[in-house]
């Protein structure tokens, strides 16, 4: 985990394509003995690719943003107020939302593996589960945001959440100024992924 | 001994982060069918998450393998440790031994509801909340041999009770099949300074989440 595959390495062709083999021989083997049902397969890498992504999760920041009871909701039943979006289950059974304010910035982080909130922002991106990111979002948050680009004020306190059980953390960034009288819609578009981990802002009206 | 490869948290000699657009979510073709199979075959019921984090963080090399790498690798040891695949039947690359039952297997038109429900971890309370929102608690100092879900940057910390969460299965005995043994769970929250030293951040903080059994009253 502690090596990136930058594609810069001369053998990283020939190592793909030994996984390529691996992976395709195990396959056959579990299809081959009835453990695996192949059009199962292309369901599941489907739904993470088209299905169950960040859109779901700026949806729900976005809808915090212009509807106050929403938001409310949000804060003291996550997982009642993400699911009635028809956002739930498999690595967000239970969801904690986390308001980010002119002091406090959330950061989520996954020090042990790389325990993520699936129904609202899909797979985790690769450096997310890289050991550079567990490594240091605990000891150096300001570090690690400003490898994102990302500078708090001093004032800002950062509070970082490690996901060490099976809750799940969603990152609810502030509003940014000048968005009044977008819709929902807009809104969500102002809404990043990494926004929602906490590496990350809005995007800028 | 049990080793976990996984305990990253605070570790140095780590290089930046390196950021990632969002759209991007797989590197080659296998990653995808990693994903898929790693899926389905958790969707079977032979093992738990638990189990399989341990599997994986147990890997000897973990340090040199990709995400997907580890998720392969960690599910062929799932499938030997089970008895449900051999090696010589990954390296031919077909089925050489009779297959074994299995509790289910995940059908396409299943995936989206299996998904849907996923595994809450929630259980209902056979005793009180040992802990309550404010209290202070000190985590165990002690590595424990086995999996566990108490990261070492946090063994031994003064922390103050931030959330209480309900009864959880707990991590620890899930993943040793010594049953499911829920625990009350609580987020614990720490100073920077409590972890890291004078020298960290002064306002902010860290919390973990931690099955009482990590915890104990802060004299």
């Amino acid at each position: 985990m502690g090596h990136d595959h930058d594609h810069d390495h001369e053998d990283d062709h020939s190592e793909l394509s030994d996984m390529e083999l691996h992976v395709r021989a195990l396959r056959t083997v579990l299809e081959q003995k009835g453990y695996i049902d192949p059009a199962a397969l292309d369901v599941l890498i489907d739904t993470y690719e088209t299905k169950i992504g960040p859109r779901n999760g700026a949806r729900v920041v976005a809808k915090s943003w212009l509807d106050q009871a929403y938001r409310d909701w949000l804060f003291t039943d996550a997982t009642a107020a993400i699911a009635s979006l028809g956002y739930h289950g498999r690595q967000g059974e239970m969801i904690v939302a986390l308001e980010n304010t002119d002091s406090v910035h959330n950061l989520v982080v996954c020090t042990l593996c790389s325990c993520y909130p699936w129904p609202v922002l899909g797979l985790p991106p690769t450096w997310y589960k890289s050991a550079p990111f567990r490594s240091r979002a605990v000891k150096n948050p300001r570090g690690v945001l400003a490898d994102f680009g990302v500078q708090l004020p001093a004032s800002v306190s950062i509070r970082v959440w490690d996901s060490t059980a099976e809750v799940r953390y969603l990152v609810v960034p502030q509003r940014p100024k000048g968005s009044d009288g977008l819709s929902e819609e807009q809104l969500a578009d102002l809404v990043t992924r990494d926004s929602m981990i906490g590496t990350g802002l809005p995007k800028d009206v | 001994m049990y080793e976990s490869h996984a305990d990253l948290g605070g570790k140095a000699l780590h290089g930046p982060v390196i950021p990632e657009p969002e759209g991007e979510l797989f590197h080659a073709e296998w990653e995808r069918m990693a994903l898929a199979i790693t899926l389905a075959m958790g969707a079977t019921g032979t093992w738990n998450i638990d189990e399989s984090r341990s599997v994986r963080e147990t890997q000897s090399n973990y340090d040199s393998l990709t995400y997907y790498q580890l998720w392969i690798q960690g599910l062929v040891a799932l499938l030997k440790k089970h008895g449900l695949v051999e090696d010589d039947e990954v390296a031919a690359g077909k089925m050489l031994h009779p297959a074994k039952s299995l509790k289910r297997v995940l059908r396409a038109v299943d995936v989206p509801a299996v998904l849907a429900k996923g595994a809450p971890t929630l259980r209902s309370a056979n005793s009180a909340a040992l802990f309550a929102v404010g209290d202070q608690v000190t985590t165990r100092s002690n590595a424990v041999d086995h999996h566990t879900r108490l990261p070492a940057y946090a063994r031994g910390r003064n922390g103050r009770v931030a959330a209480v969460y309900g009864p959880h299965v707990f991590a620890d005995t899930h993943a040793q099949g010594l049953g499911e043994q829920p625990q009350w769970l609580y987020n614990v929250v720490f100073t920077a300074r409590e972890l890291w030293g004078e020298g960290a951040d002064a306002t902010s903080t860290v919390s973990i989440d931690a099955w009482e059994s990590y915890l104990e009253p802060h004299s």
